[in-house]
């Protein structure tokens, strides 16, 4: 009659298949995130007029773009659990905690690569960079990598600032500085990727490692302290 | 635990002991010592002038700074896999972010007064500096996490998961910038330490200086620390108030 | 966890909101298959009470435990068998009334003749099951909650104001699904202002004045 604990990998896939469908469902990344993300690239372009300067600085600004953006999404991904105390609902549950941050974690790596593809096409189109096919094969690697990373502090930061209710200010500061590393990473490999200044692509790989060291100490630290910093 | 705290007064409970009031001369008249030697006794340096004088409190600066995230980060460890988790050590970690964010702030400035009399330039993209900058910022968001209420069990353990974060992060980012600046960097500057000989004096003082500074630090952080067991208290010896009043919504 | 434990055992029980003792001290034994009704004034710590018992808030002093679970040491364990319904639904706005039970179905893992079941015994026929949550009634969502609520299958039953924002027959059921779930063996707690109403269901009746338990008989 009673019901058992379930799995970890249960409660992930369960939370993040609910995580897409909401934001299917609503639009709110496609309507509303989604043109903040594409001004912010053309506002760039006014502050830095152009004559080059945009070429060359074009890896930076999309990698810039998408931290901004990352911290909307993370903040929404958190809205949509506490607007009618959905929180509660799983931490009466007793739902492992580990799960909720795996499953959250992963809906975040997915939306934020939807942001970097059209980024990238923006940055393709307004910018003037160039691509190759073997570029593009690193600035995938690079985006899935860098995405594990900077979701994995996001939903950890992000359920820090939920916890405690009306502190949700305290994200940015706390994000940003630990993500410094995601963004010297994958703005160099990205550089490599767009022919930046004549860089190859074989200077690119060498940041994947980086990226790579980053998103498993944070994917793996994450799961063991979401739990800590959540509970009440 | 459910015995009754009296209501403890911050002015007749001194934060100072025997021994504390003791180290407190002992880090004032070296103060007094470290600043006679810095300015007066020691020489100009062959190639900075007196400009070398801003080590003796940079440089020890910057090891306190350092050394208080150290204590930060073991004291949370020994609350985290304390079998008692022991509030003790959580507010050393808080006293000593505290003032380890007050220090870092310090030679930050110191630092870059020195850069803009060496290199002519306030700031550089120094790995040294630049995960300076960062180990700052990460501290102040560690301060505004402790800061963000609850039960003090609640406040120890989730600062206690930010400070072992941020040993994970602060590494990474050093890494980071020294891999970036290892593929960009322009030789154009004088390197940070690269035009400084020290004799025997300087060498001392400045030897001098981190020592008093690091008495300095156990100093403040034993006070600080103090302060904020008095704090805690007052919050327990409140809760006996308010848990009477609230019995009195019986009558 | 033996079977003659207690649902809920609190003894001196303090917790705090912030530096403020929303339950001073309460003492409360609650045997099982009990349907306790909760009354009190507004703030008197009922839903304090009620958030205890389901392990969201820490105890600050004094000793809670749950089906036998110490709420200080198993926490998890005893969630397991803690099934709540507080002042939010806990729902997906976004989402449909069948995706949030999918959702629920899926964590618990019940199975989708149960949540049918459910859903069907909550009144939510089929175009109100494919209705978006923010689109439904606060007696719809009410439904809503209290399916996936069924769905939990669980031995301690916490309800904040479960008749509030329902029409008279949605009052009804909730009445016939709470005696059939003591029937079954599980044990309720219900806090509420409509005393007529919770008060035909409840066993017994306690209340809460000044965060401290005071008992007012057995029905």
């Amino acid at each position: 009659m009673k019901r058992h604990s379930t799995s970890t990998w249960t409660v992930a896939r369960t939370i993040a298949s609910k995580d897409l469908r909401i934001e299917w469902r609503s639009k709110v990344l496609v309507n509303q995130v989604l043109p903040f993300a594409a001004i912010v690239m053309v506002l760039f372009a006014f502050a830095l007029d152009n004559d080059g300067i945009l070429q060359r600085v074009a890896p930076g600004l999309v990698w810039l773009a998408v931290l901004f953006t990352s911290l909307i999404i993370v903040q929404r991904t958190f809205a949509i659990e506490s607007a009618d105390n959905a929180l509660d609902a799983i931490k009466v549950a007793g739902v492992p905690s580990a799960g909720v941050f795996i499953g959250k974690s992963v809906a975040l790596v997915a939306q934020l690569l939807l942001f970097e593809c059209v980024l990238v096409l923006l940055a393709l189109v307004l910018y003037q960079v160039h691509l190759s096919w073997g570029g593009v094969v690193l600035l995938v690697t690079v985006s899935v990598l860098a995405n594990i990373g900077l979701a994995a502090m996001g939903a950890l930061y992000g359920g820090l600032g939920a916890a405690a209710k009306g502190r949700e200010t305290l994200l940015p500061l706390l994000l940003l500085p630990a993500v410094a590393p995601v963004l010297i990473g994958a703005t160099r490999a990205t550089e490599s990727a767009f022919g930046v200044g004549g860089a190859s692509l074989g200077e690119g790989w060498p940041w994947v490692a980086l990226l790579a060291v980053f998103g498993a100490l944070f994917g793996f630290g994450g799961t063991l302290a979401f739990g800590v910093l959540t509970e009440e | 635990m459910n015995s009754i705290h009296p209501f403890p007064s911050p002015t007749s409970t001194p934060t100072g002991t025997r021994a504390s009031r003791g180290l407190g001369v002992v880090v004032f008249l070296g103060m007094v010592l470290l600043t006679l030697l810095g300015l007066f006794f020691t020489d100009e340096d062959v190639v900075q002038g007196s400009t070398v004088r801003l080590m003796y409190i940079h440089v020890p600066t910057a090891w306190v700074a350092y050394l208080a995230f150290i204590v930060t980060a073991l004291t949370s460890a020994m609350y985290m896999w304390g079998k008692q988790h022991s509030l003790t050590f959580d507010r050393i970690a808080g006293a000593s972010a505290e003032v380890g964010v007050i220090f870092m702030g310090l030679s930050l400035v110191t630092g870059s007064l020195w850069g803009r009399l060496t290199w002519g330039t306030y700031w550089q993209w120094d790995p040294r500096l630049t995960t300076t900058a960062f180990l700052f910022i990460t501290y102040v968001g560690y301060l505004a996490v402790r800061d963000l209420g609850g039960s003090h069990q609640q406040r120890a353990k989730r600062s206690g998961v930010v400070a072992l974060l941020a040993v994970l992060e602060i590494p990474l980012v050093h890494f980071s910038v020294v891999l970036w600046r290892s593929l960009h960097q322009k030789a154009s500057v004088l390197r940070p330490n690269g035009n400084v000989t020290m004799d025997g004096l300087m060498l001392f003082t400045l030897l001098f200086g981190v020592g008093v500074f690091t008495l300095l630090f156990t100093w403040m952080v034993l006070h600080r620390q103090r302060v904020l067991a008095l704090a805690d208290a007052i919050d327990d010896g409140g809760l006996e108030a308010a848990l009477q009043e609230r019995r009195n919504e019986n009558n | 966890m033996s079977s003659g434990d207690e649902a809920v055992r609190l003894r001196n029980a303090v917790v705090l909101l912030g530096s403020f003792p929303a339950l001073a001290e309460a003492s409360l034994v609650v045997e099982r298959g009990e349907i306790v009704l909760i009354s009190g004034a507004n703030g008197a710590g009922k839903t304090t009470l009620l958030r205890l018992c389901a392990g969201l808030l820490p105890l600050a002093r004094g000793e809670a435990s749950v089906l036998g679970f110490n709420l200080a040491t198993q926490r998890k364990e005893a969630q397991l068998h803690v099934g709540m319904l507080g002042h939010a639904n806990g729902l997906y706005l976004d989402l449909t009334a069948q995706e949030n039970l999918q959702f629920w179905g899926s964590i618990v893992g019940a199975s989708s003749r149960e949540m049918a079941l459910s859903a069907q015994r909550m009144g939510l026929h089929s175009r109100l099951l494919n209705t978006p949550v923010a689109k439904m009634s606060a007696g719809q969502r009410r439904r809503t909650a209290l399916a996936i609520l069924v769905i939990r299958r669980a031995s301690l039953w916490l309800l904040d104001e479960p008749h509030a924002g329902l029409d008279a027959a949605g009052r009804d059921e909730i009445d016939i699904i709470l005696r059939e779930a003591a029937t079954a063996g599980a044990t309720i707690i219900v806090a509420s202002h409509e005393l007529e109403r919770a008060g035909a269901l409840a066993t017994r009746r306690i209340e809460v004045v000044g965060g401290a338990v005071v008992e007012r008989g057995v029905q």
